[in-house]
């Protein structure tokens, strides 16, 4: 480790802490400006100005915002984040039944997303303009362009509704089978890489091919290195940085954005706790999900920083 | 040592990052798109026909309803929605239970019997039935999940019906008396729903359940799953005949319908009538219809303009084809209504009420009489009730060939019903079937109730429905119903289009359903009767 990236991780997470402080400050306020709250929306058709004024007061929904927000505040930093207004329970349990299958979603997915997008790129970029390259590129964006709610639905009415090799719904619970957990895994995992394969593909062939024109590649050219090693060993460590970037963007999006997938496969990750949470005007639920989300997003975005640093022989070596 | 920032090395990755936002954006305005304009299709009716067959035991199911959040409890005070109701049936039982004339049959009481002209009810318990942790059902049980009602910080939704059960005392160790705080000879349908669910006395922890009901609670997961075992000790001889229910929410209908097409679940809740057609014509799937008094009202606020004057109520009215929104906005899945919300299938049902037609000259007249001619006036809808945008725009239409102008407001379904509902001169609103006329002219027609949707105000109207409740003749109460009915068809800014048919759907061996018009699903209260015929 040198000092430039024990600074760099010492002054990101400073940044982390006050940016984590300042969503949270963020989301509170946007949920208070939200029409409706807890009482209202337990009640629903129900509520009667008494119904929720006496649910109001049962939940201390009838003190003020600003106290309600350093009560809240207070017992995370004592590591205690709160109860769910809505049922009662401890948000960490809510949050540790959704967590596992929302990392292992997220996980399933960059191992078999992240590689196929990697190679794809690479060879794209090597093979610039050629017709291999042409049709990835074709393939790729048309996919990204259908919605992924259609593809998921498409991908559920032919293997599952009509051939019925995998399941429509990937809920399951408890130890299940190498073979069974691939037929669950399946649709989702293919739903989530359609989405997800073009973006990183086209970064990588992009910062690739940025690499391939620079004057140390064509150095490595010249004095006879052979196409795979220019590229694996002189062109490919100077291109890590932008595509670890985007490698981090698309695994933050796997734990908080895959709702689509969530809600047409019944998966219960955090995205649809998130939304639960929110459409219940559950306060202390929503910011345990956006303090997950968030913090994820900034370790992974570290991450890929200091992997664009190590790769990077004239930043890692000043 | 300069400050690094490696992704200034990215050149366009705002740009990637930018896109990929607005292709989430462009999602949600499909998602929208495609909702509304969903495949039209002819539907044919197709009748669950219950044979008389014996039924099996064994087998386990997966059931999905159409609702299921973080919000799930096992409190049955509070059920937030349809997954809650058909959870509570699982594990709990009521003291009566509806059949499918909505009439309360005996559950876990043996006698129910009023005195004092039903101002005092004397309720006797069943002396075979246990609690799953193996303890007997006794009086205190009934008291305490009466009482809870009651107290404000339980949050319970039926504490406006709990609150007139003026003393609920034990007379015995089987024996319950409540007296109410006056006559009401529809106490029995208050105690079928599913809200008075019997609980252990004491019970203030629901993240189980200890209930008498034809299912343990083997697992329970808020906004997830429910795992439901036999329970070997139930007190109906040979009942329930499945071994395990797995219960769970599928939001997304379009997931809902296809999950059951692929064979992942055998029993859906909530299709809409535009994919029905689809079940329908599958071959190993059926379709589960009930009729019942749900509907979707028209509310014109009779305390403000415009519709403090009775005669542009009247030419409102008028302006209904509910034909027509029987046919393009219920597919056929709906029975025509008449501006008053009592169903067919209730027993005080009045037949004898003529019909009001679409007819736009005597909607002309009356706005004409009015004097709202020629204006505009706005009509808030919303997807929260569900339907109200197509049924103002047939309104809408119909009103401009008499040259009234009505010009749609949407608000989002977030915060309806706190923040819109019965607040605008002329909105929407949603009501699910009801237990009893009684409950359902409380609620939404008496001159003092909240959810009193059009600010009607009747004497006559209260003062027959105080009569009727104290009265246990019921053909003189069938009367009295017959002249309420008329008085709100009459006089009520609420207009009632149609009573909307709910369907539900399942595999073609799931057997032993038979509809009750309280809710789909037979009333969520499906548990003890379904059995697989493998």
């Amino acid at each position: 480790m040198n000092t430039a990236v024990v600074r760099l991780i010492a002054g990101r997470i400073v940044i982390a802490i006050l940016t984590l402080l300042f969503v949270s400050l963020a989301v509170f306020v946007g949920t208070e400006i939200l029409p409706g709250d807890v009482a209202q929306a337990v009640l629903g058709q129900n509520a009667t100005p008494e119904a929720v004024a006496g649910l109001r007061h049962a939940l201390h929904l009838d003190q003020p915002a600003y106290i309600r927000y350093f009560l809240w505040l207070g017992s995370l930093l004592s590591g205690d984040p709160g109860r769910s207004l809505v049922n009662g329970l401890p948000v960490a349990t809510l949050i540790a039944s959704r967590l596992p299958n929302s990392l292992m979603l997220a996980f399933v997915t960059a191992v078999i997303c992240v590689p196929i997008a990697l190679m794809l790129g690479i060879l794209s970029a090597v093979w610039r303009g050629s017709r291999f390259d042409r049709a990835v590129s074709f393939v790729t964006m048309s996919i990204i362009s259908v919605p992924e709610f259609m593809i998921a639905t498409l991908l559920v009415i032919v293997f599952a509704v009509n051939l019925r090799w995998f399941p429509a719904l990937s809920y399951a619970a408890g130890k299940v089978s190498l073979d069974q957990f691939f037929r669950l895994f399946a649709l989702p995992v293919l739903t989530l890489t359609c989405v997800m394969i073009a973006q990183m593909m086209r970064m990588t062939r992009a910062a690739v091919i940025d690499t391939l024109r620079s004057s140390y590649v064509e150095m490595a050219v010249l004095k006879g290195a052979s196409p795979i090693r220019v590229v694996l060993t002189h062109a490919l460590p100077n291109a890590i940085g932008p595509i670890a970037n985007i490698v981090a963007l698309n695994l933050s999006f796997l734990l908080g954005g895959a709702i689509i997938v969530e809600v047409i496969f019944n998966y219960p990750g955090l995205a649809r706790l998130l939304v639960d949470a929110v459409s219940t005007r559950d306060m202390p639920l929503v910011q345990a999900c956006v303090m997950i989300f968030c913090a994820t997003y900034l370790f992974l975005v570290m991450l890929a920083d200091i992997s664009g640093i190590l790769s990077n022989p004239r930043l890692r070596h000043r | 040592m300069k400050k690094v920032d490696v992704r200034t090395n990215a050149p366009g990755l705002d740009e990637h990052f930018r896109r990929g936002a607005s292709r989430r954006e462009v999602i949600s305005m499909l998602m929208a798109a495609g909702m509304s304009t969903a495949a039209a299709g002819a539907v044919t009716m197709s009748a669950d026909t219950a044979y008389a067959q014996t039924p099996r035991r064994g087998g386990r199911i997966k059931v999905a309803t159409n609702q299921s959040s973080t919000a799930d409890t096992l409190d049955p005070a509070k059920p937030n929605t349809p997954n809650d109701s058909a959870r509570h049936t699982m594990f709990y039982n009521g003291l009566v239970r509806f059949d499918s004339t909505l009439t309360p049959q005996l559950e876990l009481a043996e006698e129910i019997t009023p005195s004092d002209r039903a101002t005092i009810w004397h309720i006797k318990l069943r002396q075979d039935v246990r609690f799953h942790d193996g303890s007997s059902l006794t009086a205190a049980d009934v008291v305490y999940s009466l009482q809870r009602h009651k107290d404000p910080a339980v949050g319970s939704l039926g504490r406006s019906l709990a609150e007139p059960m003026q003393e609920i005392s034990a007379t015995g160790p089987r024996e319950v008396r409540v007296r109410l705080s006056g006559p009401n000879a529809d106490l029995p349908a208050v105690l079928g729903m599913s809200n008075f669910s019997i609980i252990k006395a004491g019970t203030t922890d629901f993240r189980s359940a200890n209930g008498t009901g034809p299912y343990k609670c083997q697992e329970f997961q808020p906004g997830g799953r429910s795992i439901a075992l036999r329970n070997d000790e139930y007190f109906k001889r040979g009942k329930p005949y499945l071994d395990e229910i797995e219960l769970f929410g599928i939001p997304d209908e379009s997931a809902r319908v296809n999950a059951l097409l692929s064979g992942d679940v055998h029993f859906i809740g909530a299709v809409g009538a535009r994919t029905a057609q689809r079940i329908a014509s599958a071959p190993n799937l059926a379709l589960f219809e009930t009729r019942g008094g749900g509907y979707l009202s028209f509310g014109i606020r009779l305390d403000q303009e415009p519709g403090s004057n009775p005669d542009f109520v009247l030419a409102v009215k008028h302006l209904l084809d509910r034909e027509q929104i029987r046919r393009a906005v219920y597919r056929n899945y709906a029975v025509i209504a008449n501006d008053q919300p009592i169903d067919p299938t209730n027993r005080f049902y009045d037949p004898s009420l003529p019909q009001r037609p679409f007819d736009l000259e005597k909607a002309r007249f009356h706005l004409q009489r009015s004097g709202f001619a020629n204006q505009t006036l706005p009509i808030v809808v919303s997807p929260a009730a569900g339907g109200s945008e197509e049924v103002a725009q047939f309104l809408q239409q119909a009103a401009a060939r008499i040259g009234l102008n009505f010009n749609l407001q949407r608000v989002p379904a977030d915060g309806y019903w706190s923040n819109h509902w019965m607040k605008h001169p002329l909105g929407f609103g949603r009501i699910n079937p009801k237990p009893s006329a009684d409950v359902l002219f409380s609620l939404g027609f008496k001159s003092d109730s909240p959810f009193n949707e059009s600010g009607w105000r009747n004497e006559r109207f209260d003062q027959l429905l105080l009569e009727a409740r104290a009265e246990t003749d019921t053909d003189r109460r069938r009367e009295m119903y017959g002249e309420m009915q008329r008085l709100v068809h009459r006089g009520s800014g609420v207009c009632i289009p149609a009573f909307v048919t709910i369907l539900d759907a399942h595999v073609s061996n799931l057997k032993g359903l038979s509809p009750i018009p309280i809710g789909g699903m037979m009333g969520y209260n499906f548990a003890d009767s379904i059995w697989l015929d493998q």
